[in-house]
């Protein structure tokens, strides 16, 4: 019997049944690639990524950078040190160093479309807003990056390893995250600020980093509690995989949309923790600037001059805004279930198709 | 008595997909009396569900439909949505295939009767209690009184499904849809299902459109048979045309593909019962346990479990869900460990191994595991699954890897492009070939099956269990081969052993048990068995009743 059954052919290409239907759009393509192409089609995300990209690119080439005994020049002719006088022509009474960018025409009354000397207007004692939002936003895109990696590595393997080895291992490590994430950020910030502030931005960020992992080492840990139940798990292990091997190679990758989702949103909450922190005098302290410090620097000017105010949190929210769109669009392309939504005219606009059997 | 109740002309369902309609359901016709059962039988994708939510305007939102259907001469087709809720459980109501996730698992099965009947009737909730009561001993469930405040997980599967049924029949509906009602039942518990339902059918005058896969229910059941293929009807009878003259080939073909019980030739030992060989897996009264953890107890799942296995033959081992045959194959790979008792694997002692001594013990087992999607990793294409064993050994890389991974695909039937594939793009029954293939990469003496067979259709199935059995007749590799179908351990195995509650309950050559079973319990498996013939299963019915009483 078992030789007749010869003739029931299960003819490689049509026994999709189902499947094949629905997996039409993912034919050929790995699953990196489907959740580039959902990625791709996500617009708000793609926009943000533009615009981070480019704003990424436009903060650090403005000022002069120095890379070890090397000196790139940047394009803005001002400095964060340079005094140029303070002006006061074009600003209304009693005010000094008001931006002289303009987008009103000369027709209208305006000053014609143009940057001017000092686009953001000046500080206190004449130096240039522009310059010093530069560098400011320099510094929080620095900040983010830096808690983005930290926390993300140190969240991922955390979470990795007590998700595995479970048992006392994940008891000991998941009661050390409860005990850090009890701890208020802002005690942490204002201790490590405090401490480590007049180190340099990248201390105090990579200090703020080994706080950071917290909620994602749970995400993590959750995730390979369901992965490694998983038959693949096993056959690794049937195949002689080691414990090392099953965990990078065969249950991280698959893990590794929850990763990627959570750490976009954890930087762009440490965009806000650096600011935050700075506002209070914790975080970035002068002679450097960061933008949160701008602002806490000026905030008694805000009713006079309130271009001080604008501009470093204009940086602000098209920064954070920017990277939770990219986590949110991240976060759709990697969620299989999520279809797009189909409106009156696709159905209209649709072809039929008849099976080559029907 | 012969009232129709359900009228389906000119059905059909499409699909959008990307810009495009993928038809599902095409021209479908179907006309059900009240007290009578039509079957509708395909295999996956063949648009039998499809059909079956599309009565009721239950499909997603990218579904299109169009023809007619009436319910009790009214059209449910584009009708409003108050309507369709007044028949949706009052007129028709339906059976899911997994009663776990159609019950809500946080109200007792009582609250959910007591809902649906208070939901379409204007009713006091003593008067609902006392019917959904009724219901419940309508349905056989033991001690309605105690059961009715029970929640969906302290029921076992078959009580669940009749909690189910109970449900479904709240409100008298003239038809029930019963969609693959037993398909995650074991084979008792499948039986005694149908034999409810069936006695409810006749009790309540109610029509049954079953939806199923399964030949041997549909010949137990049903009254007329739809056959469908890739959405269209291809053959429509009764029960006798179908099956003892079936016309179209597709339809020929599936009944060919059904494994039925006691037809294959007879398989013999590939060694002499005088002479046996050293064994390749022998299991000396093992015991296995579930640790406890937290307040659950510790769980025995396994006892004092004996069996040897020897070179180039296959060993079946069944038994209902629950038995620890899953168990015993994890823990005879190693991949569990055991309390008592040991397990040698080629003469050598792998009860309390440790990892390093594992590795070497690996390269002679291979295991194929039940559901083939969730055995291969999802990010790896599937050439380096395959090939994984063979670099781990530390046996080839590169280009040699790369050549053994084709060879293994030529073995297995697949074309060689599929090593950059990844598993998501195959279909369920080339999923588990590449799993035999990874399985069989290293060229074990024992390779261990557990269910490779269950998730996949019959024909499917038909042609998997045919590669098996040529690549060991090829290869001489003992087979352990784990099943909950007794008709598919027939077809493969040289020995059964039979399973219960994780005792073995009876163990000898496939003839001896099939034909002459000793034990009370492997017959009542055997008789079990739903077999693709009407006239047999109403004899097997009756036998079976006479036996209850």
């Amino acid at each position: 019997m078992a030789k007749k059954n010869t003739s029931a052919v299960e003819t490689t290409t049509q026994d999709g049944g189902e499947n094949a239907i629905f997996n039409k759009e993912t034919e050929g393509l790995s699953q990196g690639q489907i959740v580039l192409r959902r990625f791709v089609r996500h617009r708000g995300a793609m926009t943000s990524l533009f615009i981070i990209v480019g704003l990424i690119l436009f903060v650090f080439s403005a000022l002069d950078q120095k890379i070890g005994p090397f000196k790139i020049p940047g394009w803005w002719h001002y400095g964060t040190e340079d005094l140029p006088e303070l002006r006061s022509e074009g600003c209304k009474e009693g005010l000094v160093g008001c931006p002289t960018f303009s987008l009103r025409p000369k027709f209208l009354g305006g000053a014609g479309f143009g940057l001017g000397e000092h686009p953001f207007g000046q500080d206190d004692i004449g130096r240039d807003y522009f310059a010093l939002v530069m560098r400011g936003a320099q510094r929080s895109i620095m900040v983010m990056f830096v808690i983005g990696i930290i926390g993300g590595t140190l969240g991922t393997i955390i979470g990795a390893i007590s998700g595995f080895y479970r048992g006392w291992i994940d008891a000991v490590l998941m009661r050390f995250t409860d005990f850090i994430i009890t701890i208020p950020a802002i005690i942490i910030g204002s201790v490590v600020g405090y401490h480590f502030g007049n180190l340099g931005v990248g201390f105090l960020a990579f200090y703020l980093g080994l706080f950071a992992w917290t909620g994602l080492s749970r995400l993590v840990r959750g995730e390979f509690l369901t992965l490694r139940e998983r038959e693949f798990v096993d056959a690794a292990r049937v195949a002689g995989a080691s414990n090392r091997r099953i965990i990078f190679k065969h249950i991280l990758p698959n893990a590794v949309g929850v990763i990627i989702v959570s750490v976009t949103l954890l930087m762009s909450g440490a965009i806000l923790l650096e600011t935050a922190l700075s506002y209070l005098g914790f975080g970035v302290v002068a002679p450097d600037v960061s933008l949160g410090l701008l602002i806490s620097q000026y905030q008694d000017s805000f009713t006079t001059r309130p271009w001080l105010f604008w501009y470093p949190g204009l940086f602000i929210i098209t920064i954070a805004l920017s990277i939770n769109f990219i986590g949110d669009g991240l976060r759709d392309a990697f969620d299989p279930r999520q279809r797009r939504r189909i409106t009156k005219k696709d159905r209209e606009s649709a072809k039929t198709v008849k099976k080559a059997g029907a | 008595m012969s009232e129709q109740v359900l009228k389906i002309s000119d059905f059909n369902v499409d699909f959008w997909v990307d810009g495009v309609w993928y038809p599902a359901v095409i021209d479908m016709n179907l006309e059900l009396n009240a007290g009578k059962v039509t079957a509708i039988v395909g295999e996956s994708g063949s648009g039998k569900s499809t059909t079956a939510l599309g009565l009721m305007s239950l499909l997603a939102s990218n579904a299109r439909m169009s023809g007619s259907v009436q319910v009790k001469q009214e059209e449910m087709l584009n009708a409003n949505a108050s309507t369709l809720r007044k028949f949706r459980g009052r007129e028709v109501a339906y059976i899911f295939q997994e009663p776990m996730t159609a019950l809500n698992p946080v109200y007792t099965i009582g609250f959910q009767i007591v809902e649906t009947l208070r939901n379409h009737f204007d009713m006091g909730p003593t008067q609902a209690h006392a019917r959904a009561l009724e219901l419940i001993t309508l349905v056989d469930i033991p001690e309605p009184e105690k059961s009715i405040n029970k929640y969906p997980h302290q029921l076992s599967g078959g009580q669940r499904q009749r909690a189910m049924i109970a449900q479904a029949l709240a409100c008298d509906p003239g038809l029930l849809v019963a969609d693959e009602p037993t398909t995650a039942l074991d084979v008792t518990v499948q039986a005694e299902i149908l034999d409810l339902m069936r006695g409810l059918k006749d009790k309540l005058n109610s029509a049954i459109l079953l939806i199923t896969h399964d030949m041997g229910v549909v010949a137990d059941m049903a009254d007329e048979i739809l056959v469908m293929k890739d959405g269209i009807t291809v053959e429509h009878g009764t029960a006798d045309q179908i099956f003892n003259n079936p016309q179209h080939p597709y339809t020929q073909q599936l009944l060919g593909a059904v494994p039925k019980l006691g037809s294959s030739k007879k398989r013999a030992l590939p060694y002499s019962e005088s002479a046996r060989p050293a064994p390749v897996l022998k299991l000396t009264d093992v015991t296995i346990e579930y640790p406890k953890r937290g307040r659950i107890p510790a769980f025995t799942a396994v006892k004092n479990f004996n069996l040897e296995i020897y070179p180039g033959e296959i060993v079946g081992l069944v038994g209902e869900s629950g038995s620890g045959k899953t168990t015993v194959g994890r823990a005879a790979i190693g991949l569990l460990p055991i309390k008592e008792g040991t397990i040698e694997i080629v003469g050598k002692d792998i009860s309390h191994a440790t990892q390093k001594d594992l590795s070497s013990i690996r390269r002679h087992t291979g295991i194929v595991f039940q559901d083939p999607a969730s055995s291969l990793n999802p990010r790896l294409p599937i050439g380096e699954s395959i090939g994984e064993p063979i670099y781990l050994a530390g046996l080839a890389k590169g280009d040699a890897l790369a050549h053994m991974v084709e060879d293994l695909l030529d073995q297995v039937e697949l074309p060689r492009s599929y090593r950059n594939r990844y598993p998501h793009e195959l279909s369920g029954g080339q999923r588990q070939r590449v799993g035999i293939a990874r399985a069989l990469a290293l060229t074990p003496d024992l390779l261990i099956a557990d269910e490779p067979t269950s998730a996949l259709d019959v024909s499917v199935q038909a042609r998997f269990l045919d590669l098996l059995q040529e690549l060991q007749e090829k290869l001489k590799f003992a087979c352990l081969f784990i099943s909950h179908d007794l008709a598919v351990v027939d077809i493969l195995s040289h020995r059964i052993a039979v399973m219960q509650n994780g005792l073995l309950v009876e163990e000898g050559d496939r003839d001896s048990i099939l034909q002459k079973p000793k034990n009370d319990y492997t017959r009542r498996l055997i008789s079990a068995v739903p077999v693709p013939d009407p006239a047999e299963q109403r004899i097997r019915r009756e036998a079976r009743l006479a036996a209850k009483k």
